[in-house]
């Protein structure tokens, strides 16, 4: 098998502006590397509400994403709260967020969902008080 | 194949080989090579940033001037719309157009007149298309969409500019008029920008262009300073307010009529953003995006005179006092009003071969930049170390072009013991 590309972000807890710039960072080398636009969609989607879950839910992380010739792995990492129900956080409305994230327009509670939805692959796996650590994968088309 | 002409060059006396333009380059599309900057066709958008930065005036657009269109029977004047915020105290743009007809040009068809009609054709196309609607009014938009957003290539409008509706009509009319061939008429678009003029010579969703040259508004301006003065009988407008405010960014979007819900971005940088945020569905409930490359709008353009900002206040006060709108569609499009050639998307910052060699060469990339010094310096001619190894992967530079890298080279051969 061929060695993975490998990229690490660091997504800061406090500043919201900066919340997106992985994700817009790993579409422009997909898009050199000609990752067919619908994968580089969902790649894109995917990453973008996991990283603002990140900012927002956890007090910032880390992403590592792994490129292969035929997947893209994207590993979210954080040392935050963690989610006590995730049956209940992964169901689309749900959201956990205080009225101030939801007046910034998000707290729709379609992140997790949506990462479910554009990914093939999707793990979570979260401990109160200790964080939360989520694995996608998205294929590659020709 | 028709080669892509572009209306933005260079003038390689003037051009010092600094690096301003490579850097403000929103598509890379600049190298320095040589002591001299070249521009790389097929990534050039012809949005004109290059020109406003370049402290050298090295940077051109290449146009005709008036006296050029010697060859017709028939001089047509096509006024864009952000020519009319150019001059003071215009209560509507009677004055202007009465000018044009004292420089040289035998009758007018203004821009906005098919900006209106197109703002009517917006209306009844709106059903059929996916949301949001992204306006194809500004060339180096759609363009820009064409090379690097593939996704986003079938929500473009897909109705000819008002330049070339202008034209087509303009043509039309004088030939019913004067009973004139098509050839003996010449349609010259007064333009704000080099993409206006790019695109006569590359049409967006035709083959060919009825428009038959322009000049730069800049160019026009001072000529029709002084005809303006003493008109005795004006002639009508033909637009309202709706087709003039076309000129500045949020006009066109007003216009339609089907949706509050809009969306109007002005300046490269901003529509790029934009443009990335769209792509991933970021605005589900825009239903249209007006996009301009320029600051402010047309009124921005590198080829005009006033302020773009003064301008759009002109603008608005010229607007005040002209009817509403002056023109409108029966039930169905014309034909000369649609795009008869799809928009397709050209990857041209996408690495070629199939999926594995595309791998493998985007992995070289990486492993090449690892090794660069992350300056950005721009001194091995390419605006970023990125682009730099990017350039290097497509056999379009040699590594030994970065200082950096070069100078390490040196350093290894001087250690050698004799
Ligand atoms: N990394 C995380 N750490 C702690 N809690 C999380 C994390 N990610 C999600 N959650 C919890 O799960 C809930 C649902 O997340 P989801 O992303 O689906 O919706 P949201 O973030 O509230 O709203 P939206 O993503 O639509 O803006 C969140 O409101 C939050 O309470
Ligand atoms: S915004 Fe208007 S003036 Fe500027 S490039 Fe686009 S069409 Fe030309
Ligand atoms: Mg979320």
């Amino acid at each position: 098998m061929m060695d993975a590309i490998k990229f690490v972000y660091t997504v800061p807890g406090d500043d919201f502006s900066a919340a997106g710039q992985a994700s817009a960072d790993l579409k422009s080398k997909l898009k050199t590397m000609g990752v067919d636009p619908k994968s580089l969609r969902n790649i894109a989607i995917s990453l973008y509400e996991g990283e603002i879950n990140l900012a927002i839910h956890a007090g910032g992380g880390q992403i590592t994403v792994l490129v292969y010739p035929d997947k893209v792995q994207m590993f979210l990492d954080d040392e935050g709260p963690g989610i006590a129900d995730i049956p209940l956080a992964m169901t689309e409305g749900y959201s956990g967020a205080s009225d101030a994230v939801r007046s910034l327009g998000f707290g729709a509670g379609m992140g997790l969902p949506n990462m479910k939805k554009y990914t093939d692959e999707f793990d979570i796996q979260s401990t109160v008080g200790q964080g939360t650590h989520i694995k996608m994968a998205v294929y590659l088309k020709d | 194949m028709k080669t892509y002409t572009h209306s933005v060059t260079l003038d390689k006396d003037l051009c010092q080989g600094c690096i301003n333009c490579i850097k403000r380059c929103p598509t890379e599309a600049i190298r320095v090579r040589e002591g001299k900057a070249y521009i790389i066709s097929e990534r050039c958008i012809d949005c004109g940033e290059c020109i406003r930065v370049c402290p050298h005036h090295a940077k051109k657009a290449v146009y005709n001037t008036l006296a050029d269109y010697t060859g017709y029977k028939h001089l047509v004047a096509l006024p864009a719309p952000s020519l009319y915020a150019q001059f003071n105290n215009l209560k509507d743009p009677a004055p202007v157009l009465a000018g044009l007809l004292k420089i040289g040009f035998d009758s007018f068809f203004e821009v906005a007149k098919a900006a209106e009609l197109i703002s009517r054709a917006t209306g009844k196309i709106w059903d059929k298309m996916p949301k949001p609607v992204i306006s194809s009014a500004c060339p180096a938009v759609v363009k820009l969409i064409k090379v690097r957003f593939p996704r986003l290539v079938d929500h473009v409008l897909p109705l000819v500019s008002p330049m070339e509706l202008a034209a087509r009509l303009a043509k039309k009319e004088v030939m019913e008029k004067t009973g004139l061939k098509k050839e003996e008429i010449g349609c010259i678009f007064i333009s704000p920008c080099p993409a206006k003029i790019t695109e006569i010579n590359n049409p967006i969703g035709s083959k060919n262009s009825s428009v038959d040259g322009a000049v730069a508004m800049k160019d026009i301006y001072p000529l029709l300073l002084g005809a303006m003065k003493d008109i005795s009988q004006p002639p009508d407008i033909t637009a309202g307010a709706l087709g003039v405010s076309w000129a500045a960014g949020g006009g066109e979007s007003e216009g339609i009529g089907n949706t509050d819900n809009y969306l109007a971005c002005d300046g490269i940088e901003n529509v790029i953003r934009v443009l990335e945020e769209l792509e991933d569905r970021r605005f589900s409930n825009i239903d249209f995006v007006e996009l301009n490359a320029c600051p402010g709008g047309c009124v921005g353009g590198v080829l005009t005179v006033e302020n773009p900002y003064i301008a759009k206040t002109k603008l608005k006060n010229l607007g005040k006092y002209m009817p509403k709108s002056l023109n409108s569609l029966g039930k169905s499009i014309p034909t000369e009003m649609l795009w008869d050639t799809n928009l397709e998307y050209s990857p041209v910052f996408e690495l070629q071969g199939d999926r594995i060699q595309r791998f493998m060469a985007y992995s070289r990339l990486e492993e090449l930049l690892a090794g660069l010094p992350g300056l950005d310096c721009g001194f091995c001619g390419a605006p970023t170390c990125r682009c730099f190894a990017d350039d290097v992967i497509r056999g379009k530079a040699k590594k030994s072009d970065c200082v950096v890298i070069m100078r390490r080279q040196m350093d290894e051969i001087k250690s050698i013991p004799e």
